[in-house]
């Protein structure tokens, strides 16, 4: 197996790969590298030599939008919305999955039924009722709807049909636990690594939402940090220092890339159950 | 253990009966924020509904004006010609990867790092992403047309997003290039759940490295592989925020150059919260989904039949 010819061909593959790679990287090195330039220089040319404008562009950046406040804003919403979506899916879950009564079948059928439905379908119906209910320019509608995630229950029930066993729940009301203690002292501990799998994917999705804080939030104290970097657009002041554009771009995306650092093994992991849900 | 048994039918309605309390949350919520827009928008789609005042009722005039209005249809258009060629791009990538890496010959490694990074921009919003794409794709000074014309490839700039001919396939890269590491991890994860002994009970039969792909990877994907077509064709029709923010110098529902970028949901935000026709963006809403649900169905069946 070791020939010459099957050596060359392996090292051209992962020499592919790497190209791959670094085509994966490379926006993101030159956003970096361009922040620290100035307008004029950008002008000039690319180079992968960092220049001494960043706090410039900071400056002008930061007197057009302040995107710590987007940031703050942005985890004012995404970690309420995980939490209840963790804790209620969690439980909606193991009501679904353990116990009989009246309606379960029925509430399972219409969430998987809800999961294959498109999310502009019920976009309008949302905005009206957010109208009707003075919910425009409030975070209630960005994260109560949360507590009913349809492919997080739909996840959870076939998690807890495959980990749980009965017996473990019988053993508990023979010592005389309640229902709910029942839930809280040994089934939610049980299913923590498939709670906090959809919960890093629940996070993910509502710290980079962007349509529906676009049409909810017009109030530029309340936007979020997509919404606020999508203002940008209208910034022709900015415009013409493209430096201070991509340190906007490197702000919102540099905490995504250090968080990634840490929890790459935990989010490809819930890719991969999301897919293997057959 | 009679005694028990006596006891448990009462017991159980009871317990039973807590587990309306564990579901009442996500029904609750579920009706008012799920079930209640989409039945709403239905309902306003039958209506002149203009964002105030009482709906008024209209019949199917709605999806008739739909049905023959040039513009939808252009912009329907466009989503399946940027939809089309990004899903080629993306999972033909993402095949091609899964096929190297499960490869019995080669055994590469290096899997983790690989996949870490190919999915890694997955993970950015899609806003910052197409302000990225926007500013190094400008024409004039984007880092892009700076390489290219220094490494001799083009001598004068490409106007990447202003050219009705190019415009549309760089929404469609730059879409391949966010996704296809997703597409990937997906479809690594089914032929990792395919036990290596049939490729090598094939290998030993002699079978080539294509036919053990046709005969043994694609037909044991096939759930993975219905599952990813209809979850990106579910999000391919849907496309807004690249195109939305990445057409013309502000960005907007117009699809700059020329309406080539304005995807359907564009088209339908327009309706529904620029021009404030309601009723006619709720119509446009069904009618994207219906046809939504009947590639779907084809899918299913195309896919899912018994060979």
């Amino acid at each position: 197996m070791n020939t010459v010819g099957y050596k060359i061909k392996k090292g051209i593959l992962y020499l592919l790969l790497i190209i791959l790679a670094l085509l994966c990287l490379l926006p993101f090195l030159l956003m970096m590298i361009n922040s620290t330039r100035s307008g004029v220089e950008i002008t000039t040319g690319f180079t992968f030599i960092p220049s001494s404008h960043l706090k410039e562009n900071w400056e002008q950046l930061f007197k057009f939008v302040n995107l710590f406040r987007g940031m703050g804003n942005s985890l004012l919403v995404a970690v309420p919305a995980t939490i209840l979506c963790g804790y209620f899916s969690s439980i909606t879950a193991y009501a679904l999955a353990m116990y009989k009564f009246k309606g379960n079948k029925l509430i399972f059928i219409v969430n998987v039924l809800f999961m294959m439905i498109p999310a502009q379908l019920s976009l309008i119906g949302f905005y009206n009722l957010c109208m009707t209910l003075g919910l425009v320019n409030s975070y209630i509608p960005l994260i109560i709807p949360a507590v009913a995630a349809p492919g997080t229950v739909f996840f959870l029930r076939q998690y807890v049909q495959a980990t749980l066993s009965p017996a473990l729940i019988e053993a508990a009301r023979i010592d005389g636990a309640g229902e709910l203690r029942i839930f809280h002292k040994i089934v939610f501990p049980i299913m923590i690594p498939g709670v906090a799998t959809m919960s890093i994917g629940a996070f993910i999705g509502n710290w980079n939402n962007y349509l529906t804080p676009l049409i909810l939030l017009n109030n530029p104290e309340k936007m979020t940090l997509p919404v606020m970097i999508s203002t940008l657009n209208a910034a022709t002041d900015l415009q013409s220092n493209q430096g201070a554009i991509y340190l906007g771009v490197a702000i919102s995306v540099i905490p995504i890339l250090i968080s990634f650092c840490f929890f790459s093994k935990y989010i490809i992991s819930s890719i991969s159950a999301g897919g293997v849900k057959e | 253990m009679a005694k028990n048994q006596v006891m448990t039918k009462s017991k159980q309605r009871n317990r039973n009966n807590v587990a309306y309390l564990f579901v009442l949350p996500f029904v609750v919520v579920f009706l008012i924020f799920s079930v209640y827009p989409v039945l709403r928008t239905l309902y306003l789609s039958f209506t002149s509904y203009k964002g105030f005042g009482d709906p008024v009722w209209l019949g199917l005039d709605n999806y008739k004006r739909v049905l023959t209005d040039k513009f939808f249809w252009r912009a329907f258009g466009n989503t399946l010609k940027i939809w089309g060629v990004n899903i080629i791009v993306q999972l033909g990538l993402a095949f091609l990867l899964t096929i190297l890496f499960s490869d019995i010959k080669y055994k590469m490694r290096g899997l983790p790092i690989f996949r870490a990074i190919y999915y890694l921009p997955n993970l950015i919003a899609c806003t910052s992403v197409a302000f990225l794409f926007k500013t190094l794709l400008d024409w004039k000074y984007g880092s892009v047309n700076q390489m290219l014309i220094s490494a001799g490839i083009t001598s004068t700039q490409i106007n990447w997003l202003g050219d009705v001919n190019i415009a549309p396939y760089v929404i469609s890269i730059v879409g391949a290039w966010m996704w296809f590491g997703n597409s990937f991890i997906v479809l690594m994860a089914g032929v990792q759940g395919i036990s290596t002994d049939y490729f090598e009970a094939a290998a030993i039969d002699g079978c080539g490295r294509w036919t053990r792909f046709f005969k043994i990877t694609i037909p044991l994907l096939k759930p993975i592989l219905l599952y990813t077509c209809i979850t990106s064709l579910i999000g391919g029709l849907q496309l807004f925020d690249l195109p939305y923010l990445m057409n013309g110098p502000q960005g907007g529902t117009a699809g700059q150059p020329n309406g080539v970028l304005q995807t359907a949901v564009m088209y339908l935000y327009k309706f529904g919260f620029e021009t404030r026709q309601t009723g006619y963006a709720s119509a446009i809403a069904y009618t994207l989904f219906i046809i939504i649900l009947i590639v779907s169905i084809i899918q299913f069946k195309w896919l899912g039949k018994e060979d």
